[in-house]
């Protein structure tokens, strides 16, 4: 295969080979460690700004404005400016709330998602570690970060705050199952947990595609699910700025408040990025069967591009959803759930299960 | 069964109405060319203001430091505000060799206009006019009361027949 | 523990929660008290005042002239019928007779002067529903009507346009073939709010069935307006107590039984199809004649009691001016829609959720300062 020439695993080798010849293994362990934790750092801040700005302009264009145009070409520079602005503003906080618990809870939600995107296979060899139960981790951890929505609105010692934090915890709850499920779908399908070895069997082609019909359906809703999971609009009840003036995170200020929002998106980013694996291959070009010319141009973008531009456009679908429609009701989320979606998910895994067990899929 | 088919109808339509919801901001975000910002600082120039247009009273002056207030008062009457100050005292006339009033200060309190525009229609010689700027943001309060007719102006002779 | 204790101690709690006064969807300084059961409404009670400037009282000060001018700024949607129930009231007074040409400007103004402010209830609507888009495009339409009032009176808000005995100015040159561009272009953008907002299943969850009102309330509560409508009460000042060149054209009262938010909201879209009607049947023929009748410097009314009612785009607004003789009314009194309407609030809200209150309030399209005044 041609893109094997973009093959990460060879820079990370070499690179642990220095670290070999320089010092013990215990040492080359904790500097590998160390590394990796400021590469994520460093795609953390990148992500959020990037992420951002590109929601703002999104809404913008949707609704027929420019968005942020003053600072920097095109307003580029705008979410740069405006992380300053939160890092100097005064961290607020309620007279009588939890001190540690308030101040614990943007860290729990942070290190939720610091976590999944350890899991996320962003090229060839480019992973921070390949688990063999990588899509069982990943569904395991992203839920951690209600625990932190659950916490801030109880320590803020606001009453919306607490409205919006039960919101989410019924909410997050909820909708992990359908995540899960669709997601099992594709699991079906491969036989394997492991995110490496997922992408190895889209080699042919997408899941999306080759998965008929379930596999549609599994994809669909997984974005609805994984949309309600961000707590992103029309899901965001836990938010519902019209309702609860702004939810859990009502209390909070300056960086806290920007932990907060930072989260969403590279929530946002995981989520998509888990989409795009499972379904739609992953950092896999895209190929068809037969057309060899056409494979191998598509084989000469590199993976990270690949990978890169399907998350984007799973991103893209969401903002569309958050940008169109409006908010849903608290029991019309829970009945979309559990009427709707759990029910078609379960049915579908079956359907899936028996196309497998025929060989139907190609 | 019927339960069965129509579950999925109602999933069905319900879909479809969430597309056509999605078609329309789809066809925004496609359509750059429909964006209606306006992007005001860089726009100054191109800005048409409109004639009619009510930013704050001003009084126009002729090239010889003329205009045609005579201190009648009726504008200051017209005002529901108090917005407008007429300051006036009796000077020699030095032609007739008799004292007459006359105006001193226009003053004209920004900060508490409404731009409702009584004042100009009573206005018997059409001293004052709505005029069309708008930016009237000042770092201090004072500066909103301005005084309308400028230092050294006087009435313009005729107006008062 | 006894079966009483072991019940009480079961039950649920019923806690306050303060709505507003600073709450963004209260659309400005109310204030409600809100009672709940978990999410669920057991009670809501407004609190007015925030925003209370005493226009009434101030009225008493003005002059007639002055007093229309202040009522711009009480539903600062409908100023246009504001100003209009005041010089109307003011001309019943002088039994001045004003020309056709007036009586047509300011049914056309008043009606676009609705279409303007439906245009932004709906932005809002759609935004008080968490669909922030709406409130963008609701805007981009408005803003071509608030054009079209700068151009003929020189503001975009607080206009005061109306003189007792006519308009301020005659309309521009221009007005008729930009009223008649913006009614293309609205015809044409009106389906894309149905296609975006109405037919919509989330919204229509949200809204159907939700904060029903019944004719009977509506009626002891005095809901007016597309609100009362919505619960099957014919209250159309336009039809029913005609004014300006309203018994000359020809439109349909809306009405519809149900009594719910979707009701409510569906009137409203529906007089947006009336209003242009309204519009388009005046627009081409509008009489020669002067624009104004000459008044005198000082209006003195003689003494006598009036009452004048118009449909704003909220309801009925009633101007009554107790007059003693003098070139100050005695005593002015506003019946503002608005505050009627928020009365049968709690009416409708009990027994929903937040959220549901959030619907309500926005199809009651409240305007605060209306309300308190
Ligand atoms: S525009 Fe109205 S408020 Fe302003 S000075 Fe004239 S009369 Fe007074
Ligand atoms: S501006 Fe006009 S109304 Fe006012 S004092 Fe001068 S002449 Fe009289």
């Amino acid at each position: 295969m041609k893109f094997d020439i973009y093959d990460f695993s060879v820079l990370t080798a070499s690179i642990h080979q220095l670290l070999g010849e320089m010092m013990g293994e215990t040492a080359v362990m904790i500097t590998e460690m160390v590394i990796v934790g400021i590469v994520f750092l460093t795609l953390f801040a990148i992500l959020g700004l990037a992420l951002v700005y590109a929601e703002r302009k999104v809404c913008a264009f949707f609704q027929q404005r420019l968005g942020p145009m003053r600072v920097g070409f095109w307003g580029t520079a705008q979410t740069v400016a405006d992380a300053i602005k939160l890092l100097l503003k005064e961290p607020l906080m309620t007279k009588s709330a939890d001190k540690f618990l308030f101040n614990l809870a943007p860290f729990i939600i942070i290190v939720a998602s610091f976590m999944a995107i350890a899991a996320v296979p962003f090229a060839l060899g480019l992973q921070a570690i390949d688990l063999d139960i990588g899509v069982f981790y990943v569904t395991a951890v992203s839920s951690i970060g209600v625990a932190g929505i659950l916490i801030a609105g109880w320590a803020s010692n606001n009453k919306y705050s607490l409205i919006g934090a039960m919101r989410s915890g019924a909410q997050i709850v909820s909708y992990e199952l359908s995540v899960g499920l669709s997601l099992l779908t594709i699991v079906v399908l491969t036989g394997s947990l492991q995110f490496s070895e997922i992408i190895e069997s889209q080699r042919e082609g997408w899941w999306i595609f080759r998965g008929h019909i379930p596999a549609f359906i599994a994809f669909v809703i997984y974005l609805i699910a994984g949309t309600a999971e961000t707590n992103r609009g029309p899901f965001d009840l836990a938010e519902a700025e019209s309702e609860l003036t702004a939810g859990f995170h009502t209390e909070y200020s300056g960086m806290k408040f920007a932990f907060f929002f930072l989260a969403e998106f590279v929530n946002m980013f995981i989520i998509a990025a888990i989409g795009a694996t499972m379904f739609l291959g992953g950092w896999m070009p895209l190929h068809f069967g037969g057309f060899t010319a056409f494979n191998e141009v598509m084989d000469f973008i590199p993976p990270i591009f690949w990978f890169l531009g399907k998350t984007a456009f799973l991103i893209f679908m969401m903002m569309w959803f958050k940008w169109t429609f409006p908010r849903l009701r608290i029991d019309q989320l829970l009945t979309l759930e559990w009427k709707y979606l759990l029910p078609i998910n379960l049915i579908n895994i079956l359907i899936m299960a028996f196309i497998v067990l025929m060989g139907w899929y190609f | 069964m019927k339960a069965i088919i129509n579950y999925i109808k109602e999933v069905v339509g319900g879909v479809k109405t969430l597309i056509n919801g999605m078609k329309v901001t789809g066809y925004y975000i496609s359509h750059p060319k429909e964006i209606i910002t306006q992007q005001y600082p860089e726009n100054r120039d191109t800005l048409n203001m409109v004639d009619r247009f009510r930013g704050e009273v001003i009084m126009p002056h002729d090239e010889n430091n003329e205009h045609a207030c005579t201190g009648c008062q009726a504008c200051e009457i017209a005002c529901p505000n108090g917005t407008i100050e007429i300051i006036q005292d009796r000077i020699l006339n030095e032609e007739t060799g008799k004292k007459k009033k006359t105006i001193l200060k226009h003053v004209y309190h920004l900060s508490m206009c409404t731009m409702c525009n009584l004042c100009i229609e009573a206005c018997p010689t059409d001293a004052i006019e709505m005029g069309k700027g708008f930016e009237h943001a000042v770092f201090d309060r004072s500066q909103l009361t301005k005084v309308l007719n400028k230092p050294g102006s006087k009435l313009r002779a005729g107006v008062e027949e | 523990m006894s079966v009483k204790e072991l019940h009480k101690a079961t039950q649920s709690q019923e806690y306050f929660v303060n709505m507003g006064p600073q709450h963004p969807s209260t659309h400005g300084v109310l204030r409600l008290l809100l009672t709940l059961d978990g999410e669920t409404i057991t009670k809501v009670e407004p609190h007015l005042g925030y925003i209370h400037r005493s226009i009434e009282k101030m009225c008493e000060k003005d002059s007639y002239q002055q007093i229309v001018h202040l009522t711009d700024r009480m539903d600062y949607l409908s100023c246009h019928m504001n100003n209009e129930a005041v010089c109307l009231a003011v001309e019943k007074g002088l039994e001045l007779e004003v020309s056709d040409r007036v009586k047509v400007i300011r049914t056309i103004m008043s009606e676009l002067t609705r279409l303007s402010s439906h245009q932004l209830w709906w932005g809002v609507m759609g935004m008080d529903l968490g669909a922030i888009t709406s409130f963008l495009y609701g805007f981009r339409d408005r803003e071509m009507i608030t054009d079209i009032f700068e151009e003929t009176c020189g503001a975009r808000l607080t206009m005061n346009y109306n003189v007792p005995g006519g308009v301020m100015f005659d309309i521009p040159a221009n007005f008729q073939t930009k009223v008649k561009e913006f009614i293309t272009h609205f015809r044409k953008k009106l389906p894309e709010y149905d296609q975006l907002m109405t037919n919509n299943i989330i919204f229509r969850n949200r809204t159907e069935g939700i904060g029903i009102l019944t004719k009977e309330d509506a009626i002891s509560f005095g809901v007016t307006g597309p609100s009362g409508r919505a619960s099957g009460w014919s209250n159309d000042i336009r039809k029913s107590h005609s004014y300006s060149a309203y018994d000359r054209v020809d439109f349909k009262e809306i009405i519809r039984t149900e009594g719910d938010s979707f009701a409510r909201y569906k009137a409203r879209i529906d007089e947006m199809w009336e209003s242009m009607n309204i519009i388009e049947q005046l627009i081409d023929n509008v009489p020669e004649g002067s624009c104004r009748e000459k008044t005198k410097a000082v209006i003195k009314l003689p003494k006598m009691e009036i009452y004048q009612s118009v449909e704003t785009a909220r309801g009925e607004l009633g101007v009554y001016i107790n007059s003693d003789g003098k070139k100050n009314p005695y005593r002015v009194k506003f019946r503002s829609p608005g505050f009627s309407n928020l009365n049968a609030l709690n009416t409708m809200a009990k027994g929903g959720k937040i959220a549901d209150l959030v619907t309500i309030m926005s199809t009651i399209d409240l305007v605060i300062p209306d309300i308190d005044r």
